[in-house]
């Protein structure tokens, strides 16, 4: 091996920011699932008797159910009954005030302002601490539009009718085994319902952040986009350095009527465990969208640089005539880290097209796999595809795979798919420094090149800070 | 006057197998050195080797560089030093824009050397009035680092980044592989609007051809790892006529 890998290594060899964890006055439910568990947190959340009963039949259906082994990722079984399923900051928030001081400086530090003078020009965010949200800014000046964004709780509690219709529209409870087990205990999450013809006019925000051990992380968020609206929605995560494995297993659904667009970006930067593989977050997440309406159109942008394991494939079902579907993709993995991640497009209607681009980036030993499925219906005349699924190797022990399936039943559909495998060159590098670039600096360059294609559908401050993670995640450039 | 750069005695080898057996050179500020030589003589290997590519195992000898030990300096601070390399192939780096690698390699130099770096506007012009020089299209700059360039789009583009670093040692390997008459014109001409007292060259070249545009002060033969001749660009047009056998022949001559 020549110098310039034993760099490459050094440099892929980084530290995670965001791994300390703050004491927060906790009410904690102790570990365990059984059908009490899901009637407590039920119970805690004031729920109506039909989300209750909704929550015991995915339980019911859970209990039938087999953890999924097709994923190309391996873990030791988890032991569902070893699990903390509800944890939540003490102090039930009036105000931000009355908030515990601890959980405001957790914010501050993690870059996420709460207070809304603070808070970034145009973006409103939603903040969930393990099992619930804390606080949703920019309440009121939403609502004068009609729009509604607030914690998973207050939705049921405020637009019963709403929820009920909607929830598990997209992502039935009894859809995967990771699915069932989030409608059964699923804690918060985000609500988001923008009325007809309604342009949101600033980004939506969700920030997760995992704090107590040993706890488990279930969140749902929905997001209803009526006729002729449109709104972008960001999503973050952090979780602090622990030693033990923690499983996050969300739930996102996405509706989108007649020529709604609904844009959904995620940094995720779950603590990927150290470097020898010990801890990290198993990030099972399953996220769906609809285009029910004629027009309408999903958009799925997602930088995945955390988590130990990675589980999760944003989808469109494309019901409506000539709706739109597109998946960008970077996914970093680094260390023992692996991702098994891709995406789902199902054609149903007429003139429907998708695009997925997805950017795979495998340093260390770590394992890297695109798994997508296109699928064309029968009815679907005139469905387009285009598929590009690129692997990006840094060093010679880590992995890239690709499983794209295609499943086509109707003649007519036209369907592309491009795929290409390469390894940072030695030669790039070289010619980077012979420029008089430093190492860091040429690898940072070549990697945000190859993620250009990417990076430039995020919203302008999140591809900032997705430059800023990549360069930290591959790296070592901490501060 | 202290030499720019004094090669001793180098032996260099890849993969165990020896490449440059005993090398000497000598460079003084302002000329220029052809260095030919047939296939697989080692002139890329002395390019590369002086540029700092790391596939290369040193055997044994010296570089001296402005009285520095070269061989132990990082690639990237050579290239600060002022050793700059005009690459046979250049790289493409997809998503990367030229205009941006460009700007970033300006400013690591200009910082290096302790100057502000240039903002967007004032970088364009700065760029923008060197491209005509090499008669280069303007398009090029929006495009991906070398990325589905022609071989000779490549080439002006490495005259153009020459252009922009003024280097103190400019290494040209086989600059002039695949290039037409009049790219082969335009990427010499960019060279002799560089030459001057305080800037050497060393240009490895095949053919001769490029030495009736670029007229070098030495011109040396390289064979088996070693210079076996070393004379003026009247030794070049010979090798053009005779081929170099009678070199390797008569072993060491001097023209």
């Amino acid at each position: 091996m020549s110098d310039s890998m034993q760099t490459l290594e050094v440099h892929t060899q980084s530290e995670y920011k965001y791994g300390w964890s703050t004491a927060l006055d906790m009410d904690t439910f102790p570990k365990g699932l059984s059908e009490e568990t899901v009637r407590a947190i039920s119970a805690i959340k004031k729920e109506p008797e039909w989300l209750l009963e909704w929550r015991l039949q995915a339980f019911r259906h859970w209990l039938t159910m087999k953890e999924p082994s097709w994923a190309n990722v391996h873990y030791p079984v988890i032991d569902y009954q070893d699990i903390i399923y509800f944890a939540a900051p003490k102090k039930k928030l009036g105000s931000l005030d009355e908030a515990d001081p601890e959980l405001l400086k957790m914010f501050d530090k993690l870059g996420v302002p709460l207070e809304e003078r603070k808070v970034l020009a145009g973006v409103a965010v939603d903040a969930v601490v393990d099992s619930v949200s804390v606080t949703t800014t920019f309440k009121k000046e939403l609502g004068e539009l009609g729009i509604i964004f607030s914690s998973f709780s207050e939705a049921v509690q405020e637009h019963p009718e709403l929820v009920r219709k909607h929830l598990g529209s997209v992502v039935p409870a009894n859809d995967n085994f990771f699915a069932a087990l989030n409608s059964a205990v699923f804690s918060d999450g985000s609500f988001c319902y923008i009325p007809a013809g309604v342009r949101c006019p600033m980004e939506l925000s969700t920030y997760f952040r995992i704090n107590a051990a040993n706890t488990g992380q279930f969140e749902r968020t929905l997001i209803v986009a009526e006729k002729g609206s449109y709104v972008s929605y960001l999503e973050g995560c952090t979780a602090p350095v622990r030693d033990e494995n923690q499983l996050h297993a969300a739930v996102v659904e996405i509706i989108a009527m007649d020529e709604a667009f609904v844009k959904y970006s995620t940094v995720q930067n779950w603590y990927p465990g150290d470097k020898n593989g010990k801890g990290g977050i198993y990030n099972f997440v399953t996220k769906r969208g609809i285009c029910a309406g004629y027009r309408s159109k999903i958009s799925w942008t997602q930088v995945e640089t955390g988590s130990a394991i990675t589980w999760k494939y944003p989808s469109c079902i494309l019901k409506g005539d000539e709706s739109v579907g597109e998946f960008y993709s970077v996914a970093v993995t680094n260390n023992r880290q692996q991702a098994d991640t891709g995406t789902k497009m199902i054609h149903l209607g007429k003139n429907t097209k998708s695009t997925i681009i997805s950017k795979g980036i495998s340093a260390g030993y770590s394992n890297n796999s695109y798994r997508g499925l296109v699928k064309i219906g029968k009815r679907a005349d005139g469905a387009q595809n285009f598929s590009q699924c690129d692997s990006l190797l840094m060093g010679d022990k880590c992995g890239a795979h690709t499983f794209p399936y295609l499943e086509v039943d109707n003649p007519g559909a036209r369907v592309e798919h491009e795929a290409t495998t390469s390894k940072i060159g030695e030669d790039q590098l070289f010619y980077c420094k012979q420029r008089g670039l430093s190492e860091e600096d040429a690898i940072n360059m070549i990697v945000n090149g190859y993620c250009k294609e990417v990076f430039k559908e995020l919203p302008m401050e999140f591809a900032v800070e997705a430059q800023k993670l990549l360069a930290i995640s591959l790296e070592g450039s901490v501060g | 006057m202290k030499p720019l750069i004094k090669i001793t005695d180098l032996h260099v080898s890849i993969d165990g197998k020896p490449i440059l057996n005993g090398l000497n050179l000598t460079v003084n500020k302002g000329e220029v050195h052809a260095i030919m030589g047939p296939n697989g003589s080692g002139k890329s290997t002395l390019a590369n080797v002086l540029a700092g590519r790391e596939e290369y195992t040193i055997e044994s000898g010296t570089v001296e560089y402005e009285g520095e030990d070269l061989l132990s300096m990082d690639i990237d601070k050579r290239a600060l030093a002022g050793i700059f390399l005009a690459f046979q192939y250049p790289v493409e780096i997809p998503g990367v824009s030229n205009s941006n690698f460009l700007k970033s390699i300006i400013n690591a130099k200009r910082k290096h050397q302790g100057l502000p770096e240039l903002n967007a506007l004032e970088m364009l012009k700065f760029i923008r009035a060197k491209l005509n020089a090499i008669e280069m299209d303007e398009s090029l700059l929006k495009r991906s680092l070398n990325d589905g360039f022609s071989g000779g789009e490549k080439k002006r583009n490495e005259i153009l980044q020459m252009t922009l670093l003024e280097p103190k040692l400019a290494i040209l390997d086989e600059t002039d592989s695949g290039l037409d008459i009049d790219a082969l014109r335009i990427v010499a001409e960019g060279v002799n609007q560089l030459r001057s007292p305080e800037r050497s060259f060393i240009v490895v070249t095949h053919y001769q051809r490029l030495l009736n545009h670029i007229i070098p002060d030495f011109v040396h033969v390289l064979s088996n790892g070693k210079i076996l001749a070393t004379g003026d660009r009247t030794l070049a047009e010979k090798l053009e006529v005779e081929g170099y056998d009678w070199i390797k022949e008569s072993n060491s001559v001097t023209a």
